[in-house]
């Protein structure tokens, strides 16, 4: 579903992102790991369209998606949800919602918001409440839900359990699992290697603008640098 | 104190004065809680709204009311292309710059009209001018009345547009998230520029209401640019409802500075509400909300 080849791209003069190649299947949750800094934010905005990529290519469902606009890329079915969720505060939550398909499934948009109000019942409960009043985990249940009324093809989800409480983290991995058996990919983007690892089916393990590890999930587990480097063990 | 039988009429009139003023304040209001810039062209291009009602009026015979269908609208595309071909080019994204761009602009638009018009004040003679309604016992001018309730009748339009239909929610939901906005594929630049546009649209709908009661002169936006910032800031930076209650209450604190103080000092009323409302209450009656 998504080829990425030797992607590179960076601000002004400094490079973030040094060669990445990367590949998702459809149906799969694949994750990309990585401590802070290591440039997989600047990963997901190249995708989406908010950064420009300096050389490489994007293929995505057979096209190259690489320096379109946002708008081009989400009417494809790639949708992002950024780290720090980035709802609209000064709107309600159906706002929200609504927005999520200001360009792609307009046309299901009641169907689609019953859906999601479905798969996240406390949204419904704050439906006219105001999203800057919402808590955190809220919130990016919020933002996922915006992104799902697009009808996604590619959920990108940057940083979902970043700021929870480890109840909360828990039970969005959960929800993330649900989403994919319903048929969805997902890009996760994750720090925390260990839940992450155990709901995907590949990882990518980046390390200063490149890919270190790559793999299944599984198998990744037991490697002996993955587990020195991110698991703190011997 | 002067009877019932003069303060009243002087304060239904403050509304009426007040109801325009709110209509030229909440292009501004709306300008600024979208964008984040002061338009300082916004006087400029009322003015070019007013002139635009005049000669439809004087070279075609077209009614002010009539010229409602089309000078807004042209005052709308006018706004698009001025924020998409002007202001974003020259303005880099530094409020700074977009700042002198737009006081930039105005220089030139005020400059140019002064040249082609000459400083003459003009004015459009109507059957309905000098007509008179009755309301509590006042008798109030026609124009006036009618651009009341079109200053109403906007504020409702623009007040649906913006809570019911997705391009009032993108231009919301643009003006607090940027990057949320993008993500979910709102083409920031046009949402910008629809916003500027609207904002000068409502210069359009002013301006007919306007012309009736009222002149034309190249520096004729001078006066309400300034009442305009002092409603807005008054009302609270890009609030709607604030811009609203801000223009009425402007429009009855001059009129009644006008009645107690005398014509000339009319204004003195409307300047130190301002340095009030700076001193003790700087985000405004309905501050922090869009």
């Amino acid at each position: 579903m998504l080829e990425v080849t030797s992607l590179r791209s960076g601000y002004g003069a400094v490079e973030v992102l040094r060669g990445i190649d990367l590949d998702i299947e459809a149906g799969e949750i694949v994750a990309l790991l990585g401590s802070n800094g290591v440039g997989k934010t600047t990963f997901s905005s190249v995708l989406s369209g908010l950064i420009r990529p300096w050389s490489g290519t994007i293929r995505f469902k057979g096209e190259e998606i690489q320096g379109l606009s946002e708008q081009a890329i989400v009417d494809r079915g790639l949708i992002h949800v950024p780290e720090g969720r980035h709802v609209f505060p000064n709107l309600s939550v159906r706002e929200n919602l609504e927005l999520g398909s200001y360009r792609r499934g307009r046309a299901n948009r009641a169907r689609n918001l019953d859906h999601v109000v479905d798969i996240f019942p406390r949204l419904k409960e704050r439906f006219a409440q105001k999203a800057g009043t919402l808590s955190g985990g809220e919130q990016q249940m919020l933002a996922i839900g915006r992104g799902m009324m697009a009808e996604p093809e590619l959920l990108i989800l940057d940083e979902p359990s970043i700021g929870l409480s480890p109840l909360l983290v828990e039970e969005m991995f959960d929800l993330i699992q649900r989403l994919n058996s319903d048929g969805l990919t997902i890009l996760l983007v994750e720090q925390n290697v260990l839940q992450s690892m155990e709901i995907a089916a590949r990882a990518f393990v980046m390390e200063n603008g490149e890919i270190r590890l790559s793999g299944v999930a599984s198998v990744l587990m037991d490697d002996p640098e993955l587990q020195r480097s991110y698991l703190g063990l011997a | 104190m002067p009877d019932l039988a003069i303060l009243i009429p002087s304060v239904l009139n403050g509304l009426t004065t007040g109801a325009l003023y709110a209509l030229v304040a909440l292009g501004l209001t709306l300008i600024y809680g979208v964008l984040h810039i002061i338009n300082f062209a916004h006087g400029a291009l009322l003015m070019i709204g007013l002139y635009a009602v005049y000669f439809l009026n004087v070279q075609f015979g077209v009614d002010p009311y009539v010229s409602l269908l089309i000078v807004p609208p042209l005052m709308f595309a006018l706004g698009y292309a001025l924020q998409r071909g002007i202001i974003t080019r020259a303005g880099h994204g530094r409020d700074e710059n977009i700042l002198l761009v737009t006081l930039g602009l105005s220089i030139v638009i005020e400059n140019l009209s002064l040249f082609v018009f000459k400083s003459d004040t003009r004015v459009i003679d109507t059957p309905y001018s000098f007509e008179v309604v009755e309301i509590l016992g006042a008798f109030l001018p026609l124009p006036k009345v009618i651009a009341f309730v079109g200053a109403f009748v906007t504020a409702g339009i623009l007040w649906v547009l913006m809570s019911r239909t997705d391009l009032g929610k993108a231009i919301r939901a643009l003006a607090k998230e940027r990057k949320g906005a993008k993500l979910v594929g709102i083409n920031t630049e046009h949402v910008y520029a629809m916003s500027f546009g609207l904002g000068i649209a409502c210069l359009g709908v002013a301006a007919c209401l306007l012309l009736p009661s009222y002149y034309v002169s190249p520096q004729v936006g001078h006066g309400f640019v300034l009442i305009a910032f002092t409603i807005v800031v008054l009302g609270g930076m890009g609030s709607f409802v604030g811009a609203l209650i801000g223009g009425l209450i402007i429009g009855v604190v001059e009129a009644l500075g006008g009645l107690f103080l005398g014509e000339s000092l009319g204004q003195i009323g409307i300047f130190v509400i301002f340095i009030l409302v700076l001193i003790f209450r700087p985000t405004g009656l309905l501050g922090h909300k869009v």
